[in-house]
């Protein structure tokens, strides 16, 4: 049997050579759909066994780890250092091929310093290189196994998105080749130890997620594009500062983040660094005031928004702050990251109300479930990373199931609004069913994301946040208030209407129908997972032994209110089966057509009828809150790296 | 303790209809004697409820039964969960995921007065939602537990710590019931410039079942007030029982005298209201304890 640490390696390694062999056929043949599934599936599989392998093991195989033999160190450590050089040169010549110098500069900043300490010999010989640990494990199950089902989804979506988008260059090839190069990024990235290893990794996945947003080379999507990159550059600006803040400052002993781990918090220039981690950190998960990048990614083919939204790119920022989350126990750093989380959380929820595209919903409801993670992360209590470990298990699966619902419905109607979706559950029944159990995956009461909420609420009860508390509720609110009105769009019911030709292909539906299993069965398996996945996070997260966080007896009627919602509907069709009820149109003040689409006017002519949703522009619209948002958000997070750095200096 | 708590929720299945239709009576009267009217009888809900229940049901469609069936179920189960003696923030989660069974049940028909009816009682579901979710955070930072049988059995009662949160609450109250000046989703007065909104299209046993789970609600809602009054000495019931009574009075008085207002005031006021009371009330016991 391979060790985890050659399945990891494998993990690392393979989805780069999957993307060559994806990348050298540019032709659609069975032969590619074939190599994506195989690949896709042969990750999964490595996934799935280095996660368990590292739960089962325990902490006898968590230690970290360097290469054997040396020579295989230094090997990688070149890889690394060419990769970054290459890295680099892409981003500048993409920059000056449109005009956007700002972005080369920024690249320059964060990685000219690295690359040159690095080729000069001034970071010290490393200890660790790789460590897997339970929190790697979690990433590897979100990573591994809802990434791979997104790329097997974008094998089918992708030859659809080209038959209705004749305009837009057939480039599927490198489209999904980047996919599998964004997942090789990110298995490093998880796997890592060593904080310049996990710098490189950190910038493929910000080069990548430029590349796919710009796909379709639109103005707008270029445009898009370097907003993505430049914002996620300057996290990696941030990120580069604090590597070098623990050279420069401290001498170069803590250069992995288990050393980092052992530090205290007494020491200030721990703590500059540990907050330049989380800014970078922010940047990544599109937190406030960095949220456009992601809103704006949404021009891109939807398996990359799924990509970014779900699996990979927003969940490698809170990874990173729940890693420093000891860290972040009763410090400044913590208290700013919570408040900015707790912010997004309420300032996204209530920009989503104003949005009709669904795409963009799900973009603003990414960034507030995020911001709530990373408001968990930031309390550094055990409730807290509870908490945002689960919401980070349950957003990926919804988020991503929800992504790709919204793409095939675009692909069969022509548009993703959800003004469009009216009558959903009668024209296409089989994507409706599965869009209204990711909706409420995300918000109804005994589904995943509801019970991560309460602990949630419970973690800042107890850490004595009460502004976070006060944030929470009102952002849950709204956050109700959006879902609902989507799902009742969809459950609204039409007479005679057309059953449209549900075109999914095979190759979503291997996707798609085990993420909404998944949704299912992780309501049932939540208290096992708490004890046998969340729990060894907690426990090797503050390397001690840490009380069950949510008591049996709740998890109990959860379990009934999960089973409620499922026998409800068979209980009450049993019910009804003997009552004589007479059908009839819906009420229209007694003007009725003969159907429930038009009525007559006072004219005597029949009109169609259109029910629309509120939306409330005027309010929550983003011409009112966007900006407001943005500015409040820019200054907290100016005022924590000025004051940390001013406790150094 | 098993069968304590079994008793207890099969005590409140069959009295919490009683009570809520023997407060809805009451109101009548109250309202009727305020507008200097005889009124119906007190009983006069139940024969409604009676005539509802065997009245031949039109529905639009099957999905809205089920729906309306849901709402029913998961209200009582959502009471079941509060007198039983669980935590308070599952019956919070419970009682929104009911409320929106009723909207989606609303949402089906695709009429456009249920329709409307459908967006007001989410817009006044976010009104509420924060207040009850303050209100579980409030008992828990004030007496340490969620769990509701723990919090009837001390031996101070809540309402000490939390003034500002019962301000809040009998606030949201009346948003909760449906009353006006905030009865926007759907009215029991006549004067409904959406026929009767949220539930146009609802009628016969479906109308009977939504009258049954709103009585089941009240009683819950009234429960909610006790829970501020009560300790573990039994004359704190009494208590409980007066404040329910001077605040449903109250509700029923704005109910009379205050036209209806308009969506979004209504939102503005209850987050302010909720933000003013219950927020300083948190706010305050956090620096105190």
């Amino acid at each position: 049997m391979p060790t985890i640490f050659q399945t990891s390696g494998f993990l690392i390694l393979f989805p780069f050579v999957a993307a060559l062999l994806v990348f050298a056929q540019r032709k659609d043949t069975k032969f590619r759909r074939g190599t994506v599934i195989v690949s896709g599936f042969l990750i999964m599989a490595a996934s799935v066994y280095t996660a368990l392998g590292i739960l089962i093991g325990g902490s006898s195989v968590q230690a970290p780890f360097k290469p054997d033999p040396i020579d295989l160190y230094h090997i990688s450590e070149c890889v690394i250092l060419g990769g970054e050089i290459f890295l680099l040169l892409v981003v500048i010549i993409l920059s000056f091929k449109h005009k956007k110098i700002y972005c080369a500069l920024l690249g320059m900043l964060g990685t000219i310093p690295v690359v040159a300490l690095e080729i000069g010999g001034y970071f010290p010989e490393q200890e660790t290189a790789l460590r897997l640990d339970p929190l790697s494990a979690v990433m590897f199950l979100i990573a591994g196994v809802v990434g791979p089902l997104i790329c097997m989804y974008a094998v089918g979506y992708m030859s659809d998105y080209h038959h209705h988008h004749t305009n837009v260059q057939d480039r599927t090839n490198v489209f999904l080749s980047l996919l599998f190069v964004f997942l090789g990024g990110m298995f490093g990235l998880i796997s890592s130890d060593s904080l310049t290893w996990i710098y490189f990794f950190w910038e493929i996945t910000s080069v990548c997620s430029f590349l796919l947003i710009g796909y379709t080379r639109t103005g707008e999507a270029i445009n898009n594009s370097f907003r993505a990159l430049w914002m996620n550059l300057l996290g990696g600006c941030g990120f580069a500062g604090g590597i070098l803040a623990l050279l420069i400052l401290d001498g170069g002993r803590v250069n992995s983040l288990s050393v980092l781990m052992q530090q205290t918090r007494e020491n200030p220039v721990v703590m500059l660094a540990v907050t330049l981690f989380a800014f970078a950190a922010l940047t990544k998960s599109a937190q406030f005031p960095f949220s456009r990048w992601l809103l704006g990614a949404m021009v891109a083919p939807t398996p990359s928004s799924a990509l970014l939204h779900s699996a990979t790119m927003v969940k490698i920022g809170v990874y990173m702050l729940i890693r420093l989350s000891p860290l972040f126990t009763h410090t400044f750093t913590g208290i700013m990251i919570t408040v900015i989380g707790g912010f997004t959380f309420f300032a996204a929820s209530l920009l989503a109300i104003s949005q009709h595209d669904g795409k963009k919903v799900l973009a603003y409801s990414t960034i507030s479930n995020l911001g709530l993670i990373t408001a968990c992360a930031g309390t550094g209590t055990t409730e807290g990373v509870w908490a945002a470990v689960m919401l980070m298990l349950f957003h990926a699966v919804s988020k991503s199931l929800l992504f790709q619902t919204v793409g095939d419905i675009e692909n069969i109607m022509g548009s993703r609004d959800i003004e469009d979706m009216h009558g959903l559950v009668i024209k296409l029944p089989r994507l409706a069913l599965i869009m209204m159990i990711g909706i409420c995956g995300m918000f109804m009461a005994p589904f995943g994301m509801l019970v991560s909420k309460w602990a949630a609420l419970k973690a800042f009860v107890d850490s004595q946040s009460v502004w976070l508390v006060i944030f929470l509720v009102f952002g849950s609110g709204s956050t109700l208030f959006y879902w609902a009105k989507w799902l009742g769009k969809i459950c609204t019911v039409i007479h005679q209407s057309v059953n449209l030709d549900d075109s999914t292909h095979g190759s979503e539906l291997i996707s798609m129908v085990p993420l909404t299993g998944l949704i299912v069965v992780m309501c049932f398996a939540f208290p096992w997972m708490s004890d046998y996945i969340v729990q060894p996070v907690l426990d090797a997260t503050f390397a001690m032994k840490v009380p069950n966080v949510v008591g049996g007896a709740d998890t109990i009627i959860m379990m009934i209110m999960v089973a409620m919602i499922f026998i409800v509907p068979l209980g009450s069709r049993f019910l009804s089966l003997g009552a004589r009820d007479r059908m009839t149109m819906s009420y229209v003040a007694g003007v009725n057509a003969g159907d429930d689409r038009h009525y007559i006017d006072s004219f005597g002519k029949s009109r169609p009828l259109y029910l629309a949703n509120w939306y409330m522009e005027d309010y929550f619209g983003e011409k009112r809150l966007l900006w407001p948002s943005i500015g409040i958000s820019a200054v907290i997070v100016i005022l924590m790296v000025l004051i940390v750095m001013g406790g150094v200096f | 303790m098993t069968l304590e708590i079994v008793i207890r929720v099969a005590l409140y299945i069959v009295l919490a209809p009683i009570i809520g239709g023997l407060l809805e009576g009451v109101d009548r009267v109250i309202s009727a004697r305020m507008q200097g009217r005889q009124g119906p009888p007190l009983l006069q809900p139940f024969y409604d409820l009676n005539k509802l229940l065997h009245k031949q049901t039109i529905v639009v469609n099957s999905i809205q039964v089920l729906f309306i069936m849901a709402y029913l179920i998961f209200t009582v189960f959502t009471g079941a969960l509060f007198f039983g003696g669980g935590d308070l923030l599952l019956v919070v989660f419970s009682l929104s995921m009911s409320e929106v069974m009723l909207v989606l049940s609303a949402y089906s028909v695709n009429g456009p007065y249920s329709a409307m009816g459908a967006q007001r009682e989410l817009l006044q579901m976010m009104c509420y939602e924060p207040m009850l979710l303050l209100l579980a955070i409030g008992f828990y930072v004030a007496q340490g537990s969620f769990m509701v049988n723990d919090l009837i059995s001390l031996d101070r009662p809540a309402v000490i710590a939390l003034p500002g949160m019962l301000i809040g609450f009998a606030f949201i109250l009346i948003i909760k019931l449906r009353k006006s000046p905030f009865d926007l989703s759907t009215s029991h007065h006549a004067h409904q410039e959406m026929v009767k909104g949220l539930t146009t299209d609802i009628s016969g046993r479906d109308m009977g079942l939504v009258e049954l789970a709103e009585w089941y609600d009240t009683t819950l809602m009234m429960g909610l007030i006790c829970l501020f009054f009560v300790t573990a000495d039994p004359i704190s019931y009494l208590f409980g029982v007066i404040a329910c009574a001077v605040i449903f009075f109250l509700i029923t008085l704005i109910d009379n005298t205050h036209p209806r207002v308009k969506a979004m005031r209504m939102l503005g006021l209850s987050w302010i209201v909720v933000l003013v009371c219950a927020g300083t009330n948190l706010l305050i016991l956090n620096l105190v304890l």
